[in-house]
């Protein structure tokens, strides 16, 4: 079996690579994916801990089953509903900016 | 079980007179207004004598308690009612003679547009004045203690718009705090050694304290602390100089406040508090030093003044001096026997100065008038008889009451006698002075002009007038009842009736008392007689210098010189006060307190703060830089710094 922290390990990777990505990418697509990045990494350090858990009869000590799971399948929701807000947004800037330039997209500046 | 008086009434009701007045009164007539004033304090007078129609029954002292007011641990001061002879003669005084100034005042203010405001102050200052005189405990005594000076701030300064009436009324404010500080530390060292306020169980504790040293140096400290106290409200020296710039307010307030009533709250307040005092013989010399000196200090400046006001100011605070003179020598009974003759007859004079004063136009400077004896009959007839009451003629009452306290003065220490008799004769001097000046002689004032009124140029109280004319009855009629009561008043001490009326409150013993059993009658018809010969003597004296010979008094103050100045400004004692200590204290407070307190670290401080602040801000400004990414930079770096703390914290357990 493939040990705990291996998971972490590689959860902790692919956050650090959406945030590295949030931080440098001027992007607004690229950002956008670095999002998704992390949440995924989150949601892969969720599923670990659910699958630890159970393997160690966790249900037994009062942790509820499969609520790492369900938190995942929230995260994905609410990611899909995000992406489908965030690109319709991007898609109105583009309209008006026509770029997709963070640095650009600055209007609320003072 | 005790009858009970329903004692709360007798305050409570001028206090509604002067919520009702106080409230409404600006949309009242004037009619109304002074209905309201009189029924209340009418009712008052009458609670009051009713009271005294059935004080014979009563246990006394006769307690009554109203309402709880601080609890706290062993201590408690309630709002309760302490009657015994001495408050009921303070009760039928204040509301008797408050009752008849305030008849008076209908008449006098009846012009004044702030006739529903000074009824309604009046008003108050009886509540305040019958709270002080009926309260059980010292506490409730400062209430109205301290509302009387609120209620004397108010009247002295009625006329707010003058400039000298307002700073009047906040020095006589300001040096009434003075003395307050004092009254409030003895009452700090009565809580300090008897836990209590009240009258009864403080004097008890007094009287069970063991002789010695210590006990002494105790009361003799908390008796002179009580006498500061009382040196402020009744004016005496050093503390008297509010009461001449007092007489700014309306003459109905000089009257009632600073001649009749409030002013011998201090005296009042001492004899209250005998039992400490006569365990305290340091405390009772002060006292009646000051007073021997008060009497004789402000009656050669009231030698001077041309003011009839001011005459009249500085013999009140010289009477009041007599009464400290008195209780200092243990004779409260004494005092408390010259406070009811002098609230009688000096009330009387200043009604009657009133009255002068509407009759000439408001003019008070005393050179100008002259020669109203036709003109004002019956001001003439009462100030006369009150004159001659101050000057101590027999049979009027202030004989009787100044006779009483120069022949116990005369018991413990013939120096007291001494200066109490040169005092008498002053008093007669310049109170015939007075009288000559005002009503004898050609009339020196200002006649009527076309329009039928004169200007208020020096005008105190504004009332347009051509012909000197007399008073209209509202004012008559309480002169002609003081004057009344001046002529006979001093009956009720023939035969030492008021002193046995007043014993079972000073029962405890007073000082002089056992020595006056043995000296002889011959003293005192000896004493008596030279007390009148002085008073004729003073009388006659005036007569030749401003009756017979005016030309006179200019020639004799030409003689003293620089002496008559001093005494014409007052011994300077204001210019002294003003170096001594306003001056020190206004530039003390302006230099350190406003320039460098106030200034330097208050102000500094605040501006530096503001100054920080919007330099830190100017930094943090741009932090805030709209650009996307680091606002995530500063996110992730935020939350990197709590995740490794929250490590730091999970490793380091």
């Amino acid at each position: 079996m493939v040990p705990l922290s291996y998971y972490l390990v590689l959860s902790g990777i692919l956050f650090a690579c959406g945030v590295t990505g949030f931080l440098i990418k001027r992007n607004i697509i690229t950002i956008f994916m670095s999002i998704e990045l992390m949440l995924n990494g989150v949601n892969l350090s969720f599923v670990a801990f659910a699958a630890h858990w159970h393997a160690i009869g966790g249900e037994l000590r009062g942790i509820v089953p499969l609520s790492g799971q369900v938190f995942v399948f929230f995260v994905m929701v609410v990611a899909a509903a995000e992406a489908a807000v965030g690109l319709a947004i991007i898609i109105a800037v583009y309209r008006t900016r026509e770029t997709l330039n963070v640095d650009q997209v600055n209007l609320l500046k003072l | 079980m005790t009858p009970t008086l329903n004692l709360w009434l007798i305050p409570i009701l001028p206090l509604a007179g002067a919520a009702i007045n106080g409230f409404f009164g600006k949309k009242s007539s004037r009619t109304a207004v002074s209905t309201i004033a009189l029924v209340f304090c009418g009712a008052a007078f009458v609670w009051a004598l009713s009271v005294a129609w059935r004080f014979s029954s009563l246990p006394l002292p006769h307690q009554e308690y109203l309402a709880h007011w601080i609890r706290s641990g062993s201590f408690v001061a309630d709002f309760a009612f302490y009657l015994d002879p001495l408050s009921l003669v303070m009760l039928l005084v204040v509301t008797g003679v408050g009752f008849l100034i305030h008849i008076y005042s209908v008449g006098y203010m009846w012009d004044d547009p702030g006739y529903y405001r000074f009824f309604s102050y009046l008003n108050l200052f009886m509540f305040f004045m019958l709270t002080l005189v009926l309260a059980n405990n010292y506490l409730v005594m400062f209430i109205g203690w301290e509302g009387v000076g609120l209620a004397s701030y108010l009247l002295i300064g009625f006329w707010f718009t003058k400039d000298s009436a307002a700073s009047a009324g906040k020095k006589a404010f300001i040096v009434n705090r003075i003395g307050d500080f004092g009254f409030l530390i003895g009452l700090f060292l009565l809580i300090q050694h008897f836990g209590s306020l009240n009258f009864t169980q403080v004097f008890d504790g007094v009287t069970h304290l063991t002789h010695g040293a210590g006990t002494e140096t105790l009361l003799t400290t908390i008796g002179i602390l009580l006498m500061v106290g009382a040196c402020g409200k009744s004016a005496q020296i050093p503390l008297y100089v509010w009461l001449p710039d007092a007489m700014e307010g309306p003459t109905p307030v000089s009257a009632l406040i600073h001649a009749a009533t409030m002013v011998t709250a201090g005296v009042y307040m001492v004899a209250r508090s005998h039992v400490i005092f006569e365990r305290a013989p340091l405390a009772l010399t002060v006292v009646a030093i000051i007073g021997t000196l008060t009497a004789l200090f402000a009656a050669t400046i009231g030698i001077t003044q041309t003011d009839i006001k001011k005459v009249l100011a500085y013999s009140t605070v010289s009477q009041l001096g007599y009464m400290f003179m008195a209780c200092g020598v243990g004779a409260f009974s004494a005092g408390i026997f010259h406070l009811m003759t002098h609230a009688f007859f000096k009330g009387l004079l200043f009604l009657g100065a009133g009255s002068v004063i509407h009759a000439v136009g408001g003019e008070q400077d005393m050179r100008k008038m002259g020669g109203l004896r036709s003109y004002i009959p019956w001001t003439f007839l009462t100030m006369g008889t009150a004159t001659l009451a101050i000057a101590g003629i027999p049979p009027f009452a202030g004989f009787f009451s100044k006779d009483e306290i120069l022949w116990k003065a005369y018991q413990q220490n013939w120096v007291y006698w001494l200066i109490g008799v040169i005092t008498a004769f002053i008093t007669s001097f310049y109170m015939f002075r007075l009288l000559f000046m005002t009503f004898w002689g050609d009339y020196h004032g200002i006649q009527v002009d076309k329009h039928g009124h004169r200007h208020a140029a020096h005008g105190h109280d504004g009332h347009g007038h051509g012909e000197p004319h007399e008073s209209p009855m509202v004012m008559l009629v309480p002169l002609i009842i003081l004057a009344l009561l001046s002529v006979v008043g001093g009956l009720v001490g023939i035969g030492n009736r008021f002193e046995h009326f007043l014993a079972p409150v000073f029962s405890s013993g007073e000082v002089a008392k056992a020595a006056g059993e043995t000296a002889s009658r011959g003293i005192e018809l000896l004493l008596m007689g030279v007390s009148v010969a002085v008073a004729l003597l003073g009388a006659w004296l005036a007569y030749v210098l401003y009756v017979s010979k005016p030309y006179l008094p200019q020639k004799v103050a030409d003689s003293f010189g620089s002496f008559y100045g001093a005494v014409l400004n007052k011994y300077y004692v204001d210019e002294l006060y003003a170096t001594l200590f306003v001056k020190p204290l206004v530039d003390g407070s302006t230099r350190i307190l406003w320039q460098g307190v106030d200034r330097k670290v208050i102000d500094d401080s605040i501006n530096d703060a503001a100054d920080g602040a919007r330099h830190v801000s100017d930094n943090v400004r741009h932090m805030q830089s709209g650009n996307l990414r680091s606002y995530a930079g500063w996110i992730a770096a935020g939350s990197a710094v709590v995740i490794a703390y929250m490590i730091w914290l999970g490793v380091g357990r």
